[in-house]
C-alpha cells in the first residue's frame, strides 16, 4: 500500500492594470467608465485607415513608476510589437503591446518575483445582446469603443505562489502598492484590475513544473481564491486518477463554481508578433527615471518595515496595517494626535476592533471615530481610567455617534473602579464572603480559584473594575 | 489660352497666378475638364467644382492630383480597393493638408494598384490605367494614375507613394520625374498603409523643379507620425547646370544578368552617363554586395507588414461587408474574399506565413538582417560616391496583360528601386530618353536627407538631356 502523493500547487499571476492617465495609450481620447457608448473615439482608436499611434508619455511615466515600485530593472530602450488576431473589439486587427523587450524587467514584490511589466492598449468592449450575455447565444453583438485603447500595464509574476489564499493576499499587496503610487484605480469590479492565474501541481518536494492551465479574468479577490482553489482540486483529482493535466485556458464561473475550457493548446492563437513599424523604440532617459522616482511615495512594504522596526509592531500586525494604505494613514494620524504619551503598539492593537465595527472595506478616516478620539481612548486605557471591556463599549459608541471618549465614559458611567475607590475593596470583600470555598482553595495555593471571585466582582461592577486591581485586592484581603 | 496653360509647369503656373497674370479659376477649370474627360482611367474621382483659391499662397491654387490612398476628408479614399469602395474618411492626410495650407487645390484622386501593391496599375479594383505614350501599355505602378495624369497633362502635378519603386517606376514608364524622399521626411499620417517601414509620399511632376517645389511643402516632422523627422534643410529650387566634381557610382550588382536590363534601356542609360561625364562628373563602377538580395528581402518585409496593416479591413466598422452564416468567421472571410483582389490576397498570405510561429526567424528575421546589410552597403558606397545611378526599371512600359500571369516577372520591375527603399534613402527618376518610342527612366540615389544635392544633380542632367515629355509631340496617344 503506497501513501497518496501530496501535491504542491505552483501559481503565477498575470495582472492587467488600467492606468489612470487622462487620455488613451495611442490617441488623445479621454478615458471613461460607464459613459454613453462610443463617445470617446477618434480615427486613431477606431483604427481608421491611415491613422498612426502616438505613445502617451504619461502612460510611460506610470509604467516606469510601477517598475520602480516593484523593484524592476527599467529597460533603457524597449520595443512595441503588434499582436495580430481578428476580433471585433480590436479595430486594427492587432493589439499594440510589448513582446521581447518590455519596459520593465525582473523585480520583486513581497515574496513573489516579478517576471516583467509591459505596456499595451486595452481592447474595446463587446456587448452581447440577448439573455445569456455570452457570445454563443447572443442575438447580436455590438461594440463600445470607449474602452478601446485605454493604457494597460501587464504585470507577470514568476510562479512563486503556492496556495489560493497566498495568491489572493499577494494580489492585495500588489493592489495596495499600485493604489499607493496612484497609477490606477485598481478596481476589480470595474475592470481596472484584472487577473489571470497560471496553475500547475507538482509532487511536494520536487522542483520541476507540471503542465499548467490558465484561468482567465477572475473579477474579484474572492473569485480568484475560489477559482484557483477549484482548479487545484480539479488537477489533484486528475493526477490522483493517474491521468494527465491538459494544457488549456479555462473560464471560472463563480455562480456554479465550475471551470469550463475556453481553448486547448492546439487551438492557441499564433499572434505573429513583429516589431510595430509605426513606432520608434521607446527610450527611457535618466530624466524620465528621476521624474518617476521623485513621484514615488513610501511603498507599503517599506512602510510595514518601518512600523515594525521603528514603532515595534509585530511583523504581521505591521503588514496588516501597512498593506492597507487608508488604514495605515489613519494609524499614523492617531499616533500624531496622541502625541508622545500614546503607545504605538497599543494603538495598533485597537485597529482590528475598529475595523470589525466599521467593516473591512470602509476607510477609517471617513468613520465617526476621529484619530484624536481613538488616541484619547487608548490613553484612557493605558492610564487605567477605563478598563478594556469598557473601552470596547466606548468604541462601539464612537463608531455609532462619534464624540469625545472621556465625555462618553463620564456620561455612561464607564470609568474604572480603582484602589482609591473604597467601593471596589468592599465588593472584593463581598466576593470572598460569598464564595468561601474559592477563598480556601486560593489559600491552599490553587490560583485557578481566583476566576469565580474576579467574575463576581466584574458582575457587581458592571465590568468597570480593573482586572489586575481586583487580583491585587483579593491577595491583599486573603493575606497572600 | 488653354493650350498655353497646359504648357506651363506647376512652378510656372504658380508664379503666373501670383503675378496676377493667370486666373487660378481658369487654370483649375482647364485641368478639371481634361481630368473629368480623360480616357486613361487615371482618376478614381474628379472634383465637380472649383474650390477657393489663395492666389498669394506659395502654390497659388495650382491643382493637384492625389493618389487614392491619401485620406482626404469627405472625398473617396479607396486605395484602389473594392473593400474601401465609396469610403470617405473623416480627416485629411498630413501631407495633403500641408499642401492645401501652401495653396494647392485638390483636382482629383488618382487611380493606383490596390493598396499600392503592383508595378503596372493593373491591380486596381477600378480598372487599369493606360499609358499616354501608348494606350496598349501600362503606365507602371503603383502610382500609375498620378504618373499617367501628369504625363498626359490632365493635372500639373500629383502626389504618389513609393514603397519599393511605386513613384520612380511609373515616372520612368510615363516620361516624367518622380521623387521618393528619405523615409521619415514626409509624414505618413493619413496614407492608407501598405508597408509601414517603407511607405513614403513623394511628388510626380513634369520636371525636377516642380518636384523640388512640391517636396518643399511636404516635408516636416509630424506629431501624428512618430517615425517622421524634421528635414535638416529647406528644400531649394535647383539651379545647377554642371556636375563638376560629382562622383557617380554604377552598382554592378544591379546591372548584371539578374536584373535583366533591356538593351534599349541600357543604351539610354549609357548615353545618360556620357551626358553626365560631359557635365564634369566622374563615373565608376561601385559595389552594393547585398543589393541583389533586396528584392527577396522586400518580398518578405513588405507583405509581412501588409498582412497586419490590412487586418483592419474586416467588415466590422467601414467599407465592404458581406454577411456570413450568422457567425463572425464567415463574415470576415466572405468580406475579405470579395473585397480584396488576387495580388493583395497573395501578399497577405505570403506575409502571414513569413510571420508565423516557427518561420519568423528564417524569413522575417533574415530579411531584416539583409535590410541592414543593404543599408550598410549604401553607407560604404557613399563614402566614395556622391550618387548611385541605375536605370529606374529594367525595361520600358510593357503591354497590358503581359506580366499579370507571372508575379515574379512583375516583381522584377522593382529590382533597381527596392534597394533604396530598404535603405530608406532618397531616389529620383528622371527621363533619360526614349527606347522604341517609350520613355526610359534614370535613377539617382543619395544619402538620407541629401534631397537638395539630389535635386541639383537631377536638374543639371535634366537640362542637358533636354527630354521632351509630351507624348503627343512624340507620336503618343494623349
Amino acid at each position: 500500500m503506497s501513501a497518496e502523493v501530496e501535491y504542491e500547487p505552483v501559481i503565477g499571476l498575470e495582472i492587467h492594470v488600467q492606468l489612470k492617465t487622462r487620455t488613451k495609450m495611442f490617441c488623445g481620447c479621454e478615458l471613461s467608465f460607464g459613459d454613453e457608448p462610443n463617445i470617446h473615439t477618434c480615427p486613431r482608436c477606431l483604427g481608421l485607415p491611415g491613422t498612426l499611434p502616438v505613445i502617451n508619455a504619461q502612460a510611460v511615466h506610470y509604467g516606469i513608476m510601477i517598475g520602480l515600485a516593484l523593484g524592476c530593472e527599467i529597460a533603457p530602450r524597449s520595443q512595441f510589437h503588434r499582436k495580430n488576431y481578428f476580433y471585433p473589439d480590436l479595430p486594427k486587427g492587432y493589439q499594440i503591446s510589448q513582446y521581447d523587450v518590455p519596459i520593465c524587467g525582473p523585480g520583486r514584490l513581497g515574496d513573489v518575483r516579478i517576471h516583467r511589466v509591459h505596456l499595451e492598449e486595452d481592447a474595446a468592449k463587446l456587448v452581447h445582446v440577448g439573455e445569456s450575455g455570452r457570445i454563443h447565444s447572443a442575438d447580436r453583438s455590438v461594440v463600445d469603443f470607449n474602452r478601446g485603447g485605454t493604457p494597460l500595464a501587464e504585470i507577470v509574476t514568476e510562479p512563486d505562489l503556492h496556495s489560493a489564499d497566498d495568491a489572493r493576499d499577494w494580489l492585495n499587496l500588489l493592489r495596495t502598492t499600485l493604489r499607493a503610487i496612484g497609477v490606477s484605480d485598481v478596481n476589480m469590479e470595474e475592470g481596472s484590475l484584472r487577473c489571470d492565474a497560471n496553475v500547475s501541481l507538482r509532487p511536494k518536494g520536487s522542483t520541476g513544473l507540471g503542465t499548467k492551465t490558465e484561468l482567465k479574468n477572475m473579477n474579484s479577490f474572492r473569485f480568484l481564491a475560489q477559482g484557483v482553489k477549484a482548479e487545484i482540486e480539479r488537477q489533484t483529482a486528475i493526477l490522483r486518477a493517474g491521468e494527465q493535466v491538459q494544457q488549456e485556458t479555462l473560464h471560472f464561473d463563480p455562480a456554479s463554481g465550475r471551470l469550463t475550457s475556453l481553448r486547448s493548446k492546439e487551438e492557441a492563437h499564433d499572434y505573429r508578433y513583429f516589431p510595430e513599424p509605426d513606432l520608434v523604440p521607446l527610450v527611457v532617459t535618466d530624466e524620465m527615471l528621476e521624474a518617476a522616482r521623485a513621484e514615488l511615495p513610501e511603498l507599503p512594504s517599506a512602510r510595514a518595515q518601518r512600523l515594525e522596526e521603528k514603532l515595534g509592531l509585530p511583523h504581521d500586525r505591521a503588514r496588516d496595517i501597512a498593506f492597507r494604505s487608508e488604514l495605515a494613514d489613519y494609524y499614523e494620524d492617531v499616533l500624531a494626535a496622541g502625541g508622545t504619551q500614546v503607545d504605538p503598539v497599543a494603538v495598533a492593537n485597537w485597529l482590528p476592533q475598529l475595523v470589525e465595527r466599521i467593516g473591512s472595506d470602509a476607510d477609517p478616516g471617513e468613520s465617526k471615530v476621529t484619530a484624536a478620539a481613538l488616541a484619547s481612548l487608548v490613553n484612557l486605557v493605558s492610564t487605567k481610567a477605563v478598563n478594556q471591556n469598557a473601552a470596547r463599549d466606548v468604541l462601539t459608541t464612537l463608531v455609532a455617534e462619534g464624540g469625545d471618549p472621556a465625555a462618553i465614559v463620564e456620561r455612561d458611567g464607564l470609568g474604572a473602579l480603582n484602589a482609591e475607590d473604597s467601593g471596589l475593596a468592599d465588593v472584593v470583600a463581598a466576593a470572598i464572603a460569598a464564595d468561601p470555598e474559592a477563598a480556601a482553595k486560593l489559600r491552599d495555593g490553587n490560583m485557578k480559584a481566583v476566576g469565580p471571585l474576579v467574575g463576581y466582582v466584574m458582575r457587581e461592577t458592571k465590568g468597570r473594575a480593573d482586572g489586575s486591581e481586583i487580583n491585587r485586592l483579593i491577595r491583599e484581603q486573603l493575606g497572600l | 489660352m488653354s493650350a498655353e496653360i497646359l504648357e506651363l509647369t506647376a512652378a510656372q503656373a504658380a508664379a503666373a497666378v501670383r503675378a496676377g497674370e493667370l486666373d487660378p479659376a481658369e487654370l483649375y477649370e482647364t485641368y478639371r475638364t481634361r481630368a473629368a474627360g480623360n480616357q486613361l482611367n487615371a482618376f478614381t474621382w474628379v472634383a465637380e467644382s472649383a474650390p477657393e483659391f489663395d492666389s498669394s499662397a506659395p502654390l497659388a491654387g495650382v491643382p493637384l492630383g492625389v493618389k487614392d490612398l491619401f485620406c482626404t476628408e469627405g472625398v473617396p479614399s479607396q486605395s484602389g480597393s473594392k473593400i474601401l469602395e465609396g469610403y470617405r474618411p473623416p480627416y485629411t492626410a498630413t501631407v495633403v493638408q500641408k499642401l492645401y495650407d501652401a495653396g494647392a487645390t485638390l483636382l482629383g484622386k488618382t487611380n493606383q494598384d490596390e493598396f499600392a501593391m503592383g508595378s503596372s496599375n493593373e491591380n486596381s479594383a477600378f480598372g487599369p490605367v493606360l499609358n499616354p505614350w501608348n494606350t496598349a501599355r501600362v503606365p507602371g505602378g503603383s502610382s500609375g494614375g498620378s504618373a499617367a495624369a501628369v504625363a498626359a497633362g490632365l493635372v500639373p502635378w500629383a502626389l504618389g507613394t513609393d514603397t519599393g519603386g511605386s513613384i520612380r517606376q511609373p515616372a520612368a514608364f510615363s516620361g516624367i520625374v518622380g521623387l521618393k524622399p528619405t523615409y521619415g521626411s514626409c509624414s505618413r499620417y493619413g496614407m492608407i498603409a501598405f508597408a509601414s517601414s517603407l511607405d513614403q509620399a513623394g511628388p510626380l511632376t513634369r520636371d525636377v523643379t516642380d518636384s523640388a517645389l512640391l517636396l518643399r511643402h511636404m516635408v516636416g516632422q509630424d506629431a501624428n507620425d512618430s517615425t517622421s523627422l524634421a528635414h535638416p534643410d529647406e528644400i531649394q529650387l535647383p539651379s545647377r547646370r554642371d556636375l563638376s566634381g560629382i562622383r557617380l557610382g554604377v552598382p554592378e550588382e544591379l546591372l548584371g544578368a539578374e536584373g535583366g536590363i533591356d538593351a534599349g534601356v541600357r543604351e539610354s542609360f549609357d548615353r545618360a552617363l556620357e551626358t553626365a561625364r560631359s557635365l564634369g562628373a566622374t563615373v565608376d563602377t561601385c559595389s552594393l554586395p547585398h543589393a541583389a538580395y533586396a528584392l527577396s528581402a522586400y518580398y518578405i518585409i513588405a507583405p509581412a507588414e501588409a498582412s497586419s496593416n490590412l487586418a483592419r479591413f474586416d467588415g466590422v466598422r467601414y467599407g465592404l461587408r458581406v454577411d456570413g452564416d450568422g457567425d463572425l468567421t464567415s463574415m470576415y472571410s466572405r468580406t475579405r474574399e470579395a473585397g480584396f483582389g488576387p495580388e493583395v490576397k497573395r501578399r497577405i498570405m505570403l506575409g502571414t506565413y513569413a510571420l508565423s510561429s516557427g518561420y519568423y526567424d528564417a524569413y522575417y528575421g533574415t530579411a531584416l538582417r539583409v535590410r541592414t546589410l543593404i543599408a550598410n552597403d549604401f553607407k560604404t558606397a557613399f563614402g566614395d560616391f556622391d550618387f548611385i545611378v541605375t536605370p529606374t526599371a529594367p525595361g520600358v512600359a510593357f503591354e497590358l496583360g503581359a506580366k499579370t500571369a507571372d508575379p515574379l516577372a512583375m516583381y522584377l520591375n522593382d529590382f533597381c528601386t527596392v534597394p533604396m527603399s530598404l535603405a530608406g534613402i532618397p531616389g529620383i527618376s528622371i527621363p533619360s530618353g526614349l527606347s522604341d518610342g517609350l520613355p526610359v527612366g534614370l535613377q539617382l540615389a543619395a544619402p538620407s536627407f541629401a534631397e537638395n544635392r539630389l535635386l541639383e544633380a537631377a536638374y543639371a542632367l535634366e537640362q542637358a538631356i533636354g527630354f521632351d515629355g509630351s507624348p503627343a509631340r512624340n507620336g503618343g496617344a494623349a
